[in-house]
This record gives structure tokens, sequence and C-alpha cells, in this order.
């Protein structure tokens, strides 16, 4: 029997593609699956899925899990472990339509709940804290329950098969979001597990992730000393991890986890002004553990924008377009124009160089 | 009393090519060849010869051969020749057997049993002649995280080592080198953007000038240990112990100690230099918490303090208490490391590998979460840049080298350092012999030999998929082991080949 994710480390390659309107007005999930299905060829029907902000206008407040479930057990011990740490508020199947290129999957549930005020006070620990650490209880110590997403206002849908189908399946059409971002799969090897699809999420960070990372051992190895469980041993997991150290734990400006994650060349380096060159040695000094090395494209959405980023040597293909208030990113140009003909501007990204989108009003994702 | 003992060598000599020109006379100061006045020729004393081939490679007639002796014991696995002849040397004088250089017993070397990843398909190979390929290393204590103000750094970081390879030359004191030794490696860590350290003799004058590619050795004898010698480095090391003696001090006999030693030392001239086993002022680690301190006291906090110890059995516990008495940087001597001279009985049979020991370090700072706060040096047993690059994919921070910096200046490594006698001028103090070694060149054929490992470091990087050596570093991913044990996969958190 072949392992799944988590067993074992399987690299993979892929497709991504991202759409966000800086306004916040949301749209259907029609055009993100017209892009990813454009691109097509780069996936090969191991694993497809979508990230979607603003989806849930009726529960902003709650954190929203997406669960899979391989067995019933599996739900019964997740539920009582909510029932017990938090308060919830609707639980209900993910309504999915029957789809041919979709085979049988695992139970699939969500659920709106909010920690317990007296969980927090006992544990001492941030709203965020507390919900980050049941994601890697949940994960690491119930068999057969895998937390798929575990945002506010916002849901992971993945699955076994070409992204068009997940799509299909998951009735995103049906859904309206401000940011959508899109994946499809080419494992090497794969189990044909679904929880080893993209996107990997936690908490509001999502990420799709094209690319294959020499240095995953490295980031792994620092990450685990800061408590991380990397269950799944893909790089997506581990990048995600990375965002959330940086960004959430150590609170470290976005410029500064991209020139950690994607570092500058010392070349370049001493060419900067004494306090930049300072500041970046520094980054490279500390934080050279999470570089991460290899070839990548990646989109980190969260509930305040996206950023697309490209390895520091441009391994993989990465574009941008805008088109009045909507920003797109994608593997190819082609899935942009598939759904956006004529974008005001469309540009290759540097290595390294960060495509950030925000919406109004916010100054970091 | 009979002297049992029989050469180890045999010199062969063309008699159809010796022009009896005596340079074989003259080089070697172990007296193995002397001219006979009353036949006129040069002739050859086996027994004394230790194969250092100074005078094969100073021939000009290439008239000389050596080859092992080939008197042959009796077949007996337990009772070989070497051990033999060991007891006859002690029966004869009832002494310590001493001997130099790291111990050469055939115990497994891990590094051969350890294999490298390349790229294919899935991520690209990056060819180093083309693309950046980035090898600076910094040697430190490093905080946890970083903070920003106002999108500026407000975190201040303490002072670095930074090299442009991971590769250090490693302790060896002028007493047990030479001053021309001490000059070749000063020189070319200079050139090729790192640091040599001065071992527990002191800095001699004229090497002042190399203080920024300096460390600076605190050892148990203190010698040459000043203000000035200390601020005069960019980083000082307390010696605890040094792998090819874990436990036992050091001792520079007298006749070594001339005027210039003396003078570095700070010892009268020609009276031994005795280094105890441990220092007297740390019997604990919270006495070392305070050397470390004094010295950062000394130094105004400007210096990054380390501590040297030998790879012993429970080394993993021992680092971790030295990460939290304040070290910055540990470096870890394991076994095989060499020296200028040890009781042969303890450099064969005391302490353990360094690959085990790097390995259980790393991962035992790693699961304390303190790794990420102080640098790790690994030193012993590296031999070429493939070595280096697994030593880095183990977890270490940077390696040093010792013998291998010294077969660079042109050592044989026939294991007579202890005697004084070295003829290409390395381990010796005696002027005939140290003018030999010409610190120019030396120091080129140093550098030389760093360049040449940064070239293959960065071309096995590339390989991989990596273009910064940070991203190597602690990535065991890289590693397959070979022939191992379950056990000593797991010592090494490495997979099998094939896994």
């Amino acid at each position: 029997m072949l392992m799944r994710e988590g067993d074992i480390r399987i690299p993979s390659g892929c497709a991504i593609s991202g759409i966000m309107n800086k306004k916040g007005q949301v749209f259907s999930g029609g055009d993100i699956i017209k892009s990813i299905a454009l691109m097509h060829d780069r996936s090969n029907g191991l694993g497809g899925g979508f990230a979607a902000y603003g989806i849930y206008p009726e529960y902003p407040d709650h954190y929203a899990f997406h669960m899979f479930y391989d067995d019933v057990k599996a739900k019964e011990n997740t539920e009582y472990f909510f029932h017990l740490n938090y308060e919830m508020d609707a639980s209900e199947k993910i309504p999915i339509r029957k789809v041919k290129g979709i085979g049988p999957g695992p139970i699939i549930w969500r659920y709106f709940v909010r920690p317990r005020e007296e969980k927090l006070f006992e544990l001492e620990m941030s709203e965020e804290d507390f919900v980050a650490k049941s994601v890697f209880q949940i994960n690491g110590t119930i068999p057969g329950a895998f937390v798929v997403s575990s945002g506010k206002n916002m849901g992971a849908f993945k699955a076994v098969g070409f992204p068009e189908d997940v799509g299909e399946f998951y009735r995103l059409d049906e859904y309206k979001a401000y940011i959508w971002t899109a994946h499809g799969r080419f494992p090497t090897n794969t189990p044909g597990w679904w929880g080893g699809a993209h996107p990997f999420t936690l908490l509001d960070w999502s990420i799709v992730h094209n690319g294959e990372i020499s240095s995953y051992g490295a980031n792994k190895r620092y990450l685990e000393m800061f408590g991380y469980k990397l269950a799944l041993q893909t790089d997506t997991e581990a990048i995600t991890y990375c965002f959330d150290l940086l960004l959430r734990q150590h609170k470290v400006p976005l410029e500064v986890a991209v020139t950690a994650l994607a570092a500058p060349f010392w070349r370049d380096i001493e060419k900067m002004t004494p306090e930049k060159r300072e500041a970046v040695t520094a980054i490279r000094n500390i934080y050279g553990p999470l570089l991460l090395n290899g070839p990548f494209s990646i989109i980190l959405g969260s509930r305040n924008g996206i950023m697309a980023l490209n390895d520091r040597v441009k391994l993989r293909s990465l574009v941008a377009a805008t088109k009045g208030d909507f920003l797109y990113v994608a593997s190819e140009e082609s899935a942009i124009r598939e759904i956006c003909a004529e974008p005001d501007t469309v540009w290759a990204p540097k290595g390294g160089e960060p495509v950030i989108g925000l919406l109004e009003g916010v100054d970091t994702l | 009393m009979i002297n049992y003992s029989t050469p180890e060598f045999l010199i062969e000599r063309d008699r159809n090519r010796c022009i009896d020109c005596k340079v074989c006379v003259r080089q070697c100061a172990n007296e193995a060849h002397s001219f006979d006045e009353e036949e006129q020729k040069v002739v050859s004393h086996d027994e004394k010869c230790v194969a250092c081939h100074r005078c094969v490679v100073m021939c000009p007639t290439h008239a000389l051969t050596i080859k092992r002796f080939p008197l042959e014991f009796r077949q007996n696995s337990l009772w070989t020749g070497r051990t033999i002849k060991d007891i006859y040397m002690q029966a004869e004088t009832g002494g310590i057997l001493s001997t130099g250089m790291g111990n050469d017993k055939p115990y497994p070397i891990y590094w051969d049993h350890m294999l490298l990843n390349a790229s294919q398909v899935t991520n690209p190979s990056i060819d180093p002649l083309r693309e950046p390929m980035e090898l600076k290393t910094f040697i430190g204590r490093k905080p946890d995280r970083l903070e920003f103000k106002d999108g500026k750094l407000a975190t201040k970081l303490s002072t670095q080592l930074e090299l442009d390879l991971p590769v250090i030359f490693s302790a060896m004191s002028y007493g047990s080198i030479s001053l021309n030794a001490h000059k070749s490696l000063a020189k070319a860590s200079q050139v090729e953007g790192t640091f040599w350290n001065t071992g527990e003799g002191g800095l001699h004058r004229d090497l002042y000038e190399y203080g920024p590619n300096t460390i600076v050795q605190v050892a148990s004898g203190r010698f040459g240990v000043n203000p000035e010698y200390l601020n005069a480095g960019a980083a000082i090391e307390i010696k605890i112990g040094q792998g090819a003696k874990p436990g036992i001090g050091g001792h520079l006999p007298g006749e070594k100690v001339d005027w210039e030693v003396s003078k570095t030392r700070m010892i009268p001239e020609g009276t031994d230099a005795i280094s105890p086993a441990p220092h007297h002022d740390i019997y604990s680690i919270e006495d070392l918490h305070q050397l470390i301190f004094s010295l950062k006291e000394a130094t105004n906090y400007k210096k990054p303090v380390g501590v040297k110890i030998a790879a012993v059995h429970n080394v993993a516990a021992i680092a971790s208490g030295i990460a939290r008495a304040g070290a910055d940087f540990i470096t870890l001597d394991g076994f095989r490391g060499g020296t200028g001279s040890a009781p042969l009985r303890t450099r064969d049979s005391v302490g353990i590998p360094i690959e085990l020991a790097l390995a259980a370090v790393d991962t035992r700072l790693r699961n304390e979460g303190i790794r990420g706060s102080v640098s790790i040096i690994s030193a012993s047993s590296i031999r070429n840049s493939s070595d280096v690059v697994k030593a880095i994919a183990l977890g270490a921070d940077a390696v040093y080298i010792g013998t291998a910096a010294l077969i660079s200046l042109g050592c044989h490594v026939c294991q007579k350092c202890n005697t004084g006698k070295c003829n290409w001028g390395i381990a010796t103090q005696n002027p005939n012999l140290t003018k030999r070694l010409n610190p120019e060149i030396g120091a080129q054929r140093a550098a030389n030999l760093l360049l040449a490992w940064k070239r293959e470091i960065k071309e096995m990087l590339g390989g991989m998929g990596i273009n910064a050596l940070e991203s190597l570093r602690g990535n065991r991913l890289m590693l397959r082991g070979i022939g191992l044990s379950d056990r000593d996969l797991k010592i090494l958190g490495i997979n099998a080949a094939g896994e």
C-alpha cells in the first residue's frame, strides 16, 4: 500500500492562480475555475484545490473549520474535542455535486466555532494561538481527522482530481469571495489522499505553491524548534509555517518575511545603504534557516490580501496582471488572459520580488 | 640491555643513480643518512627512518625509495607487530608511549558511510559557474527572533565572525608548530576570508597584524594570555579539551621553548610548558560560565567567546550546558583529531567519533530549542570538501581543519610531531628546519586548498539545487547512510540509501 503525505515526503510540480478585488467586492468562483482549468496540463489529476476569502459573511467572527474524516469515529472524536474547547454555532455537511472526475472521498464537514472564553483564560492564550494549537492537536492526535482550513470568513476546498473538477464538485460557482486562489497538482508519486492536495492553510493563511524546495530539511528542523509539527512533510506546509512564524508569532513586517524566505544575494546586499545592509544581513544571519532554496512560486492568501512570490533565481514561472480593481497572478499568462483578455498591465515579477495585493485601507497581510 | 626494536621502514638507495651528493644527509634531522668518510659514500640507517619522504622529494637523482620494512612477525591477529614493539619499548624505558598526529586505528569513518543527494527533474540543479553560490557563514550568538520598530531593525546583534567559507584553521600552538607555519595559516585565512586559531601558545608579536582573522585560545596553562592578546583576536576560544587527548593536559618540552616561544608564551626560556588536565579555575559548569564572562568583560563584550571540548560519551548534555553557560560557539573535537603530542593509549582509545558527536549535539540542542542561539564548529578528521559538506548537513555551522592544513604546507603525516625533528619545518622549532617552510609559499598553498574546497563545495551545493549554504545546514535529508546499523542511522538522524 502506498504511504500518505506525512508518512513519506512527496515532491510535486503544479499550476497556481489567484484573483483578488482590492475593494473587497465579492465575485463567484467561476473565473478562478476557468483560469486554473486552462493550465490542465500542468497537473495530473492527483490533486486540486481552492481557497476563498469572504465566503461566510453570515459568520464573520467565527472560525470556520473545514474537516475531512476518514470515518464516523474520527468525526465523533473531533466533535467531542470541539465540544470541550469551542462554542459551536453551526455544523453542516459541505454541499457537493457528484462529478465524474472525483472519486470516493472522506466525510466532508464544516463547523462555525468560537474558542470557549474559559479555555483561553485557563491557558492564557490568544484566540489565534489557541486555534492554531487545536489544529495541531486534531491533526496529530485524532486518527482519521484532518483540518482542511481554520480561518475566519474563509475556507479551503480540495480533493484528488483535476482542479476544474474539484471546483465543480464543491459548487464553487455558488460562492462569492473577494480573493480566490487555486492549485492544480502534479505529484511525482501519490497515495491519492485528499488532505495532501493544496491549498495548505493555518488560521487565515493559505498557500498554493508550485515547486520543490531543496532546503526543506533545514526549514523543517528550524520550524520544529518553535513547536511546529510538520505532519504532512510537504513544502507547502513548511512554507505556511514559515510565514506564520515570521508574520504572526515574530510580528516582523511582510517585507522582512520576504527577505528571509527569498533573500537577496550578498553581492547585492553589499550595494545597499549601511542601514539597510545591516538589517538584511541580520535577517539572513538569524533567519537563514528559513531561506526557501530551490524552485518555487507561491501565492500566500490572508483576509487582507495576497502575495505572490518567486524563489530568488526565478526557477518557476509566475506572471501578474492588473485590471481596474483586480489583481491577477498565475503560473502562465494565458491563465490570466483566459478570464481577463485585456489587462491594464502584465508583467513577470523578478525572482524574490513579491507581488503584493492589499485590500484598501490595510497596510499588511 | 639488548635493544629489541627493529626498523619500521627500509631505505632503498639505487646505487646506479646516487651521486653521493649528501643532500639526503643534510635534509634528514633523524640522521637516517650519513656520509661514510672511509668509503666516501652515503649510507642509510633504516632504524632511524620515519617515512617523512623529505629525502625522497629532495634527492636530485631520484635514487631513494622508502618501503615498509619487510620483517614479519609470525601471523597473529591479537599480537600484531605494533603491539609487540610497543611492549619492547616500554620494557626498555618504563615510559608512557607518546605519539603525534591523530588516531590512526581502523575505527569506522562515518564520513565514508554517508552519501550526498543531487537534483534530478523535479527541481533543477544549479551551475555555480553561471549562478551565484553563497557560502557566507556567521559564527556567534544569535537571538531567537529579530524585532522591528517602524520597519527598522530594533535588535542589536552581538559581534559575529563572518566567514567566506565554512572552514577555519584549527588550533595549533606556536611551540607545537613553527612560527612559519603560523604565518602561513594566518596569511592564508586573510586571503580566503576565514580564520585561524592560535592554539594555546599565545600570539607571536609578528602576527598581531592578522588579528582580525585570528581566534585566540585560552587553555589551562594560560600561556601567552594577557589583555592585549585577548583583544588582538576576532574571537576567543576557551580550550577545555582536545579530541586527541580528552581528559589530559599538554606538555611542551623545554627544548622547544626557545627565546621567541618563551616571549610569546610568557614563560622562561628552556622550561617545560605544562598545561594542567583541567583548568584549575573551572571545576564545574558554573565556573565555566564565570570564565566566559570574565573574558567578555576583559574584551568589552566585543568578541565572541567559544568553548572547545573533546567529543566524549556525554557530549550532548555537556554542549547543552555550555550553550546555557553563555558560550557564543561550541567547538566539538572528535577522537580522530590531530595533536602535536599525545599519549598513545589516550589518543587511540578515548572519546567518540565526531560524526556521531556532532549529530547528537545538534539534535539535542534542537530538541531543547536552543540550537539557533549558538554556533557549532566541528573539528577533527575533515579530509576534503565532501567531508565539509557532510558535516554541514549533519548540523555544523563550520568546520576546523588541522591536519589537512598542515598537509597543504608539506606535512607527510609521519606521526612524529612530538619529536621536534619535523623535516618539513612544521612541527619543530629547530631554526635549520623551520627555515625550510617559506611562509609566503606556505600561505599560497594553504590558501589554494581553501580555494579548491570552496569551488568543490559550490559544485556539490549546486548539484543539490541549493545556492546558499544555510539551506544545507542541518538539512539531513541531503544525506543517506550506507553500510550502517539502524542504531547508527538513528544517532546520525539520517535515512539509509534507498529510503
